[in-house]
């Protein structure tokens, strides 16, 4: 088994195109820049590829399951950290869902990079660009193949230091570098409970290893509950902070300042799935836990309506995707929490498919505009720019959930075992199917303001992007139509067989009903239909009713348009509230009155003894010759202090005694 | 016995050297020409030399006498010195008032 798959390459592969272009980029030529930027992820990729051949050319099994007999496949890169019973080791572990999960990152990364190189082109930061974009997929890399929490935390934090570093990445412009910042807390808040959830699993279990933990779980059958809920909640906070969950989602939102490739890469297809990818990789812990997957399937569902309600009024057409993102993650949170693992992941998959294509897409409309975000001076652009406007068909027929495009599949499952689940299953379900409405009907809202009708702005000549900008975006596209066939069957074909030895088999259990599957999924098209049939009649029959509908309902638009005013609330309850803390407490009270206090005091004594002793160096010799005597009569009458008290006059001392 | 065979006590000749060291101290502070102050240094010296010299006849002891020799070596090795640094203060402030030579005052 001691196997040369040499898995430390995967990242260590982009980590080197970001010390290449980091280092030496801005004195590099262009065409070398680029030629770094891409060969490093296509070398991680055609590595991955290889790593999944290697793995299923195993003792081979008609079986599709039993193919991958080599997994998991683990390297030992040495010891990292051994103190008390803390010992972690550089442990990089290959299976089934960190093959996926691989598989998606470097294959989308890669696509994305070459887009980047057109989109990109004209921006003096291009080599800085490049390697941020390098950095991510290092540390995400590392994230996916960790085989153990330390080292997943590494590269937990490293994605978010790329993506504040790309968030920010036109850093001259405020709303960037603030967005940038934003994210950065948001996510310390979240990291803050990994953190707390990571003490809590070295302390119960001793180890790190996700392995040694699932062993011991499983060598403990009775263990439910109590401590597991506790960590596995803490695990949830920092979940929710790093895919942008409720309560934590406000830094995605205003992540679309980064570049356009920057939210497909990071803010769409890849980090913000870590959340959803952690769960599932210690799902043993939350399994055991039937409240935290509870807390996980509300949270998801929660947060799936609620964004979608959002992205329903925003004009900006990235905004839109970003809502849009906040609720397709809930949807994985919903499968995540219902212990549909591997239908959670599916979905992850076919939307890393689609939303990147939806972002680079519409990274290709904003191009084409001349850097306009805003869909209300679109319109008319399906003749202008047909590449993007049909591979942004396919994508936003795929997110709707349009049988039999990729989307259909994965959420369908999603909502399948959301149904079954025992209690409350049903609400979870019908929160589903009305987000899945909402999805359908901002999808197209999108798709009827920005490609059809009629334009809306004059002065502007769109033109088709470059190909090295089409050519991803017909690759997605491919991938959002056929994504989903690897899912179809029982227990999510071909693909819930592959994941089935890491997160368990997806064991949905028999339904009462006949047909459910056919009669749910069925209701999911049906308010797909709907959701086209409402955008169609606001935004093409009669494209003055939307304002009318505002106009009726001032309130409800205002909410809405103004995101619940959740910012503005996080804004007076935390963010106001520390601020003020650090300018008056800290920093007047604290900095100023205490430590400057104790400086200006300590000083102080220092100049004022300074001062009076200062006069005894007079320069006049003999007062300083007198202090010398003095200092000696003073030392010799010490010394003859017990003499003189003891009672033997000075008569004695004469009689020669 | 007559006062002559008599021993002359061994306090008296402390006495007469603290007296002599005393004034040598007194001298050193209170003179201002520098070659008083010099000479109040020797009285000091030879004060002390006197007790040195006491001592080593009480306790038949030939250490003291050394010693003796050795500060009237290191006096004579100092008077040369110093006299030729009062002598270069003189040419340099044409003066040996000590008050005068303040230069390392604040």
């Amino acid at each position: 088994m001691n196997a040369p798959l040499h898995l430390w390459l995967i990242p260590l592969l982009p980590f080197a195109g970001f010390l290449i272009n980091g280092i030496l980029g801005k004195r590099l030529p262009k065409w070398l820049v680029t030629t770094v930027a891409l060969l490093m992820p296509l070398g991680a990729f055609i590595l991955v590829l290889f790593a999944a051949v290697f793995t299923r050319s195993g003792p081979t099994d008609p079986d599709v399951a039993g193919a991958f007999q080599l997994m998991p496949y683990a390297e030992n890169l040495g010891q990292w950290i051994s103190v008390g019973i803390l010992h972690v080791d550089f442990t990089l572990v290959l299976d089934q869902l960190s093959l996926v999960m691989l598989l998606i990152i470097t294959g989308v990364g890669l696509l994305i990079h070459i887009y980047s190189v057109g989109y990109m082109a004209h921006d003096k930061g291009y080599w800085r660009f490049f390697a941020y974009l390098n950095l991510f997929l290092f540390f995400m890399t590392t994230l996916v193949l960790a085989g153990n929490v330390l080292l997943m935390f590494v590269g937990w934090e490293g994605v978010g230091l790329a993506s504040y570093l790309l968030i920010g990445f036109w850093f001259t412009k405020k709303s960037a570098a603030d967005a940038g910042k934003k994210a950065f807390i948001v996510n310390r808040v979240g990291d803050f409970g990994f953190l707390i959830g990571i003490f809590l699993l070295l302390a119960n279990f001793g180890t790190l290893t996700f392995s040694e933990i699932a062993a011991k779980l499983a060598a403990n059958p009775a263990w439910t509950g109590g401590i597991l809920t506790a960590t596995a909640l803490c695990l949830l906070v920092g979940a929710t902070g790093k895919s942008a969950q409720l309560p934590l989602y406000v830094w995605l939102p205003d992540a679309m300042e980064g570049p356009t490739p920057v939210s497909a890469l990071i803010h769409a297809a890849t980090m913000v799935t870590a959340g959803v990818y952690m769960i599932a990789r210690t799902h043993f812990l939350f399994d055991r836990s039937p409240f935290a997957l509870s807390v996980v399937a509300i949270v998801g569902a929660a947060t799936a309506l609620f964004a979608a309600t959002m992205g329903l009024v925003q004009n900006d057409i990235k905004r839109v995707l970003a809502y849009s993102t906040i609720s397709q993650l809930g949807y994985m949170f919903l499968g995540c929490g219902v212990a549909a693992y591997s239908a959670a992941i599916f979905h992850l998959m076919t939307h890393a498919f689609f939303k990147a294509l939806l972002f680079l897409a519409a990274g290709s409309v904003i191009h084409a505009m001349g850097d306009e975000q805003d869909m209300r001076k679109m319109g008319g652009l399906r003749k202008k720019i047909p590449v993007t406007f049909w591979t942004m068909t396919a994508a936003v027929f795929a997110i709707s959930g349009f049988p039999p495009l990729a989307a259909f599949f994965s959420k369908d499952a999603i909502l399948y075992a959301a149904f079954l689940q025992g209690t409350g299953g049903e609400i979870l379900w019908f929160v589903g199917l009305v987000t899945a409405l909402l999805t359908s009907l901002y999808m197209f809202r999108l798709w009827y303001m920005t490609f059809l009708g009629e334009s809306r702005s004059h002065d502007v000549h769109p033109h088709e992007s470059p190909w090295s900008m089409l050519g991803p975006l017909v690759i997605l596209a491919i991938l959002s139509v056929c994504g989903g066939w690897i899912g179809i069957g029982d227990g999510l074909g071909r693909f819930g067989a592959f994941l089935a030895p890491v997160v368990g088999a997806s064991s949905t259990p028999e339904s009462s009903i006949p047909h459910l599957e056919w009669i749910l999924s069925g209701a999911a098209v049906v308010v797909a239909l709907l959701g086209w049939y409402i955008a169609d009649l606001f935004y093409r029959q009669k494209p003055e009713r939307p304002a009318a509908l505002a106009a009726s309902m001032p309130g409800a638009y205002k909410l809405l348009a103004n995101k619940y005013y959740v910012d503005e609330i996080y804004g007076a309850v935390f963010v106001k509230p520390l601020l003020a803390g650090s300018r008056w407490l800290l920093e007047g009270f604290v900095d100023w009155v205490v430590l400057g206090g104790l400086a200006w005091l300590l000083g102080g004594i220092a100049m004022l003894s300074g001062a009076i002793l200062q006069r005894w160096q007079s320069g006049n010799l003999r007062s300083y010759a007198a202090w010398l005597a003095a200092g000696a009569a003073a030392v010799l009458l010490f010394a003859l202090m017990p003499w003189l008290l003891g009672g033997h006059g000075v008569a004695l001392f004469l009689a020669g005694h | 016995m007559s006062l002559l065979h008599q021993e002359v006590p061994l306090s008296w000749y402390l006495l007469l050297s603290a007296a002599l060291f005393s004034l040598g101290v007194v001298g050193f502070l209170i003179k201002r020409n520098l070659i008083t102050v010099f000479m109040s240094i020797e009285l000091m010296l030879n004060g002390v030399n006197l007790s040195f010299v006491t001592f080593a006849h009480q306790w038949h002891q030939v250490k003291g006498q050394i010693f003796v020799f050795f500060v009237m070596m290191v006096a004579a090795a100092e008077a040369a010195v110093g006299l030729a640094i009062i002598i270069a203060v003189f040419r340099a402030r044409a003066t040996l008032a000590v008050d005068r030579i303040d230069l390392m005052k604040l």
